[in-house]
């Protein structure tokens, strides 16, 4: 088996053993990216020679047998993480140039607990899209490939589609992502991997580029569901800087993924049989169901009512939001400038110049939604339907411990669809954006490929702060589904 | 007593609310760790958090907190046990966020009262509408070079406090009583140094006019004023232009308005029309603040006197007159200065003292009472001697000059320049005989009935003692005599 085919169960256990080194492990990946980036477009930057001198310390700790959970592993970072050092884009021509002098409190435990960094990941800009095509720094192709059509590409979804395509190509062995409506759990699903958001306030947003700070939450994805719970054990944790992240012990994850689930209460949520849904999607839906009642699982149908206004909800409140959170690129401290004769044409030279076309029609949605006249109608509204959002998985889990869905209501799409209308674009994240509104856990899990043989996720929503739950459902699926397809571009096929 | 304004069609009422924005002491700043601190080379007080880079998030300083719940106490308001912070979003380069983190929707601090007294004696209570808290923006600065601007961010992110009064002022002189009690408060509580000049304490002041028994008028605000006599002009001056607007038939837009003290008048700033859209949301990086019952509790017990409790008490324990007890009490530390003078002695002759010699003196020399040569113990060390008769009240008067210039203690004085009183009677009666045989000629007027030379034989016999003689046996001495 080739290093980079490994899990990080799998490596941990391998450098204690000193089967290889770290330099072998890291070396095996930065060579396939080396050796795909240019393809893939994964990475924004590549930190080859740092990761490289990471590699050679970890050999060190690890001589002296003082490993740390990460020690020698891996990993890609969503390019929205600050980095110490090492430039920060967002995915933006604003930041283009940034170098943050400081490292987000994910990243910052992620190296406290030895992982090295193999690079920033690409995705959409400031982490608004579905299918990483608003990048600055160009799309992301999708490692999978529809059966028999090796020519088109496919997108990797978004907006953590850099990750998504990296680990499941074998460029690194996980990767963080951050999710406001579905950005870890779509593009996992895309691209046949796990990824989980876990509860608002889980992990700190210290240092991570905010898009929708009452949504934003950083997770893990990898290419197992044990794997994802060794990252989010180390990036997950209270932290005082940031005032909405919770003082609550975090559990030992990894037990939860060998959990017996007898027992266990799953929800099948009716409103998320969306008229329109294709067949397939359906049908891994059942299969998923069946799967967890093999396990010893009690389906229970259960309502969630507002679900058919989370969209619609979810796209006032995020650009409210952004709105806001974004006004502070404005060319006078850092980041972009576009000189000019006074300052509100400054301000007006330099954001048209750093944004994105996706990027200004948030920032005017949330504008607009915000402004007075409008506010009541929307904004206020909004936060109203989302409190009965929250109530409906309240709810819900009175009666159920997990709910089970599909994670999106297609596999990948090729580049260039979908792309003509940006509410389509919008409806890959309908099944998402419900656990984000309420703040609950989340996870996708592949669970099957699609007739056309693209890997299908299914989601597990938990309680507030009941990741294990999730993580015991997902493990049990992967497990059942005994999803061994591996994409057509992977480090391991030259 | 009232204020009117006589306008063409008959007389006219003031009506006025002010904003005031307290600078809040504490060491650092509202949302991030670096220094609240005046002054500073510029932008040398500046987080991560307060310059506004990606990924910073704001955590709420609890001294912060507990200032405004102190000066909410202080001004006998209501304390919303729960409270909320809002993004006010604008764009400004030297707002580093693009939105001011405030309480717009549910303030800190709820209803309260002021008590304000003018100079006639009479009382006014004016209502308090709110207490919130809120960032300060930085310091833009046009004047550094011919085509930039320059920006200070030291005060970007410092809390302020904005108290808001009920338009319950009706007066340009209860506008000015209104801030001065609000800034003694402030100081009291040490929640605001209410130094107006450096700007840690502005005023944005709303004024309108109406016929008697009218509801209110659109009214104009008036941004940014900083000092007290400059509310009042602006107030008058604003009111006047509104009136003549009414009465030629026109109406106020309801504006913003900025006062020039130099050309007397105020000037539009910006119309409603052009007012900002703030777009206020709750700001999703903070929870709701939520303070315990307890720990209010604890700040209120924790508070020190107030200048209207103070007052009360210094005419009941002291026994001064309540226009004598209102100046002492003005400030902390005369107050304090005064209470350590008045400690065991007279209350009225340290009352006296204080007010009138050290006062004067303190004027004379330009010296606040921090720095002045003679300390309360000082000037209490003197009014023993009075009290136990080592001088007279005229000497004390030498005594306290000398203090004044040495900078030695009372009894120091005396002794150095033996000015100790004379109450050996022999010296006395040797001192009158001396005047009598000097002056044959007025003691026989005198014995002849011209009684008033009695007061002539007392000048003449301290005079004859370098004034150290004991008034009363001096007197004693004389009646007998004569």
């Amino acid at each position: 088996m080739m290093l980079t085919e490994l899990t990080i169960a799998a490596a941990q256990a391998g450098l204690k053993r000193r089967d290889f080194s770290a330099v072998e492990l890291v070396g095996a990946h930065v060579a396939a990216i080396e050796r795909l980036n240019g393809r893939l477009n994964a990475f924004i930057t590549v930190t080859a020679d740092q990761a490289m001198d990471a590699a050679r310390r970890a050999d060190a700790v690890l001589a002296k047998g003082e490993a740390a959970p990460l020690t020698g592993i891996p990993l890609g970072i969503k390019d929205l993480f600050c980095t110490d050092g090492v430039r920060t884009t967002a995915a933006s021509r604003m930041l283009e140039n940034f170098v943050p002098p400081y490292e987000s409190t994910v990243t910052a435990n992620l190296l406290r607990d030895g992982a090295v960094f193999a690079g920033k990941t690409n995705l959409d800009e400031f982490a608004m899209g579905s299918a990483n095509i608003n990048s600055a720094f160009g799309a992301v192709e999708n490692p999978w490939k529809r059966a028999g059509d090796a020519d088109t590409v496919l997108v990797p979804g978004g907006s953590s589609g850099g990750s998504a395509a990296a680990v499941a190509a074998s460029l690194v062995m996980g990767a963080t992502g951050t999710d406001t409506g579905g950005s870890i759990r779509q593009p996992a699903s895309y691209c046949g991997i796990a990824g989980i958001k876990p509860t608002y306030g889980r992990c700190s947003r210290w240092g991570t580029i905010a898009f929708a700070s009452s949504l934003d939450q950083a997770g893990p994805m990898a290419r197992t569901v044990e794997d994802c719970a060794i990252l989010l054990q180390s990036m997950a944790g209270f932290d005082p800087r940031d005032s909405t992240s919770v003082d609550c012990p975090v559990p030992d994850y990894r037990a939860a993924c060998g959990r017996d689930l007898k027992g266990m209460k799953v929800g099948i949520p009716a409103e998320y049989r969306v008229a329109g849904m294709p067949a397939e999607i359906e049908a891994a839906w059942d299969k998923g169901i069946a799967w967890l009642r093999d396990a010893g699982c009690e389906i229970v149908e259960v309502s969630l009512p507002y679900t058919k206004y989370g969209l619609a909800t979810y796209y006032i409140v995020a650009p409210a939001e952004c709105s806001s959170n974004l006004a502070r690129y404005d060319g006078v401290r850092f980041g972009r400038r576009v000189p000019a004769p006074s300052l509100d044409e400054q301000y007006e030279a330099t954001r048209r110049a750093g944004f994105g076309a996706e990027v200004r029609r948030r920032i005017m949605m949330g504008t607009y939604v915000l402004s007075a006249g409008y506010y009541d109608a929307y904004y206020l509204r909004a936060q109203k339907v989302r409190n009965l959002i929250r109530r409906d998985f309240e709810r819900a889990f009175q009666q159920v411990d997990v709910l089970l869905t599909p994670t999106a209501p297609s596999p990948a799409f090729a580049q260039g669809e979908k792309m003509d209308d940006p509410v389509q674009m919008y409806l890959n994240d309908v099944f998402t954006v419900p656990a984000s509104m309420a703040g609950v856990p989340a996870m996708s899990v592949p669970a099957g490929l699609s007739a056309s043989g693209l890997p299908l996720g299914l989601q597990i929503i938990g309680r507030s702060f009941d990741e294990e739950s999730v993580l015991a459902a997902a493990s049990a699926i992967e497990r059942a589904a005994s999803f061994t397809h591996r994409p057509a571009v992977r480090a391991e096929v030259v | 007593m009232s204020y009117v304004i006589e306008g063409r069609t008959g007389p006219w009422e003031l009506v006025v609310g002010l904003e005031v924005h307290a600078q809040v002491i504490s060491q650092s700043k509202l949302f991030s760790g670096a220094s609240a601190s005046y002054g500073g080379e510029p932008n040398t007080h500046v987080s991560l958090v307060d310059a506004g880079f990606p990924g910073m998030l704001p955590v709420i300083n609890r001294e912060c907190v507990a200032q405004a719940v102190r000066t909410g106490l202080g001004l006998k308001a209501r304390i919303n046990l729960e409270s909320r912070f809002d993004r006010k979003n604008y764009f400004y380069a030297d707002l580093p966020t693009g939105y001011q983190i405030s309480q717009f929707t549910h303030p800190i601090v709820g209803e309260g009262a002021v008590e304000i007294e003018l100079a006639d004696g009479s009382i006014r209570t004016i209502g308090i509408t709110r207490l919130h808290l809120e960032q300060d923006a930085g310091k833009s600065m046009h004047d550094q070079d011919p085509t930039r601007s320059f920006i200070d961010l030291n005060r970007a992110g410092v809390a302020l406090m904005e108290i808001v009064s009920e338009p319950d002022i009706r007066m340009p002189e209860e506008a000015g009583a209104y801030l001065r009690k609000l800034r003694m408060i402030l100081r009291y509580l040490g929640t605001c140094d209410g130094n107006m000049e450096e700007g840690s304490m502005r005023a944005d002041v709303n004024v309108s006019v109406r016929k008697a028994g009218e509801p209110f008028r659109t009214r104009c605000e008036i941004k940014n004023v900083n000092s007290i006599r400059y509310v009042m002009q602006a107030i008058e001056i604003e009111a006047a232009r509104q009136v003549e607007i009414w009465e030629s038939g026109g109406s106020v837009d309801q504006e913003t308005r900025l006062f020039d003290p130099a050309r007397g008048e105020t000037r539009s700033l910006r119309s409603k029309e052009d007012a900002h859209d703030y777009r206020y949301f709750p700001d999703p990086d903070l929870l709701p603040l939520v303070v315990e019952e307890a720990w209010v509790e604890s700040l209120d017990a924790a508070l020190p006197e107030l200048p209207d409790a103070k007052r009360q008490r210094f005419q009941d324990e002291y026994g001064i007159p309540r226009y004598d007890a209102g100046v002492l009490v003005a400030e902390q530390a005369t107050a304090d200065f005064y209470e350590t003078v008045a400690r065991g002695r007279d209350p009225r002759l340290a009352a006296n003292w204080v007010i009138g010699d050290f006062f004067a003196a303190l004027n004379r020399t330009g010296r606040t009472i921090q720095d002045s040569p003679i300390t309360a113990e000082g000037l209490g060390g003197m009014l023993d001697l009075i009290t136990d008769g080592t001088i007279n009240g005229k000497i004390a008067k030498e005594v306290f000059e000398d203090m004044l210039e040495s900078g030695e203690s009372a009894a120091a004085v005396v002794e150095r320049r033996g000015l100790r009183q004379v109450t050996d009677t022999g010296a006395i009666d040797a001192a009158v005989q001396a005047v009598l045989d000097a002056n044959q000629d007025k003691l026989a007027e005198y014995r002849s009935g011209k009684d008033k030379l009695f007061g002539f034989f007392v000048g003449q016999v301290m005079k004859a003692m370098a004034g150290k003689g004991n008034p009363a046996l001096v007197n004693a001495a004389l009646k007998k005599v004569l």
